[in-house]
This record gives structure tokens, sequence and C-alpha cells, in this order.
């Protein structure tokens, strides 16, 4: 067994028992932590494929900002865990059946896969040999050419995300000070203080 | 013996039913069905990387960024509204989220 296939082989188990584990996982931080092997994993079999470019990505995005979001989230909202993951057992012989079901549906349908003939010519953007541009080149010079109007839209969507997120969770507190502009520049200084006349002994 | 295409594609494939399995099993837990989504978005994107690379087509590899994006904005609206959810209710079972039933 080369080198090569036992990577592989490597990776998809790992890709596949991190999976399986964070579904099953009866802490929701350790399925935080297993989701984050699966991502690893699936940027070590991307590697492998020679799609250096995504599967960096792959960590920088999934890992470095879905996970850790993730993480924020169970840890600050306070549930018990225990109570949801109460009736699991109720639903695994449905949930496992209609897995089974739909795996092996999949892999009838992708197994016997094979390219038509003469599908070289009809490609849209070959890879270039990688002495003239390696993955992140030549990703590049198709991603802001032919592909640049759905790049500024997924711009977009990652902006609208942004307020929609920034919207939902912020919280305006009545309980603490703000400052208020237009009542400090509306105050006028003859209401501002008030003499009064203190009898002796007496007080106000 | 090499690596072929339906390797990847089995991988996939897997890893696509585990999310699937996941949503069912975790019926009142958001969080991890916010996960599931997650697992049934990266068997997308290996699938595309897969293509891509048998085929010698970059376009795969394009179109899985783009999923990455729409991936990565999906989860941060969904705790989003899942912690403004959270705020309002003092839970995140699912079978209490029916405010908006006609």
């Amino acid at each position: 067994m080369s080198m090569g296939v036992f990577t592989f082989y490597l990776f998809a188990v790992s890709v596949v028992t991190g999976g399986l584990l964070t579904v099953t996982a009866k802490n929701p931080v350790h399925s935080v932590l297993w989701l984050i092997l699966a991502f690893l994993s699936a940027a070590g079999l991307f590697v492998l494929v020679g799609a250096e470019f995504v599967a960096m990505l792959l960590i920088i995005v999934y890992v470095g900002a879905v996970a850790v979001l993730f993480l924020f989230v169970v840890m600050m909202l306070d549930i018990d865990f225990a109570a949801l993951k109460a009736e699991m057992a109720r639903y695994m012989p449905l949930a496992g059946l209609i897995g089974v079901v739909l795996l092996m549906q999949l892999v009838l349908a992708f197994g016997p896969w094979t390219f038509s003939e003469g599908v070289d010519a009809r490609l849209g953007n070959p890879i270039p040999p990688l002495a003239e541009a390696h993955n992140t080149q030549a990703l590049g010079m198709i991603l802001y050419d032919r592909y640049l109007l759905l790049f500024q839209l997924s711009g977009l969507i990652l902006l609208v995300a942004m307020i929609g997120a920034i919207v939902l969770t912020l919280r305006h507190r009545a309980d603490i000070k703000r400052q208020d502009i237009i009542a400090q520049m509306m105050r006028d200084p003859k209401t501002a203080m008030e003499l009064k006349d203190v009898k002796p002994g007496q007080g106000l | 013996m090499t690596i072929g295409l339906e390797h990847y594609l089995t991988v996939a494939a897997a890893l696509f039913v585990i999310g699937i399995f996941g949503i069912f099993l975790n019926r009142k837990n958001v969080i991890i069905i916010l996960m599931s989504v997650e697992l049934m978005l990266l068997s997308v994107n290996i699938n595309l990387v897969a293509f891509s690379a048998f085929l010698g087509d970059l376009t795969g590899q394009v179109f899985t960024l783009f999923i990455l994006t729409v991936a990565a904005a999906e989860a941060a609206i969904g705790l989003a509204i899942l912690v403004c959810f959270f705020r309002n209710r003092g839970t995140i079972a699912v079978e209490d989220i029916n405010v908006m039933k006609g």
C-alpha cells in the first residue's frame, strides 16, 4: 500500500468518524470538537487531490470561524442538553434505516461513474499544468475573470449575513446610561442651575 | 491500487448520510442540526473538489468557494437567530419553536 493510498484512507476514516461522533456525542462541546476534526481531515483530502487553496480556505473559514462560532454559542447558552438528548434512542432505528437506504442509493448512483468520451475537449476551465500556474494562481485567474460577478455577489451575501447577525443579536438595554447628544446640545444654562436661599439652622 | 473518483464519492456520500442521520437523531437540538447541515455542505464540497480534480476542470473548485461562503453566512445567521430565540424564550428545543404557526 503506497503512501498516498494510506493517507487517503487515514483522512477518509477520520472524516467519517468525526462526522459520526459529531451527531452522536453526548456533550455539544465534544460535538464541535469532532466537527473540527472532520473539517481538518476533509482539508487533508483536498490537499491529497491537489486542491490546496480550497483546503487552506476550509481550515480558515470552517475551523477558524464557523466552528469557533458554534463553540461560543454552545458555551454561551445555558441549556440543559441532557433533556434534549433524552429521546435520542427513540429515533435511532428510524434514522439508521433511512441512513442505510440513502447510503445504498448514493453508492448505487455514484459507484459506476465514468466520464464520457472526449470530455477533455469540452472542459470549461481546464487545470493548467503545474509548471505554468499553481492551484491558487489558476483559481485566481478564473475567479477574478469569468466568475467576477458571482465573486462580488458572494461578498454581498457575506455583507447581508453580517448585518443580519448584528441586527438580530443587538440588544438595546434600558438599564444602562448612554450619551444623549440631542439632550446635551439642547441643554439650557439658565435652567441648569438654581439658587436657593437656605435659612440658617433649617436646611432645605 | 490507486485512489479513484469513486473513493472520494463514497466518502462524500457517507458524510452526507451522516448529516441526514444527525438531523433525525437530534430532532430537539437546533445546534446539532446546524452542525449536521454543515457536514452535508462539506460532503457537497468534497464531491465538487473530487470531480474537479479527476476531470481536470477548475470550475468545481470555484463553486466550492461559493458554497463555503454560503455555508459561513448560513451558520452565522442561524446561530444569531438561535441566540435571539434563546433570549426571548429560554429554550432551543425545536418543538417549542411554534410562535409563528397560523
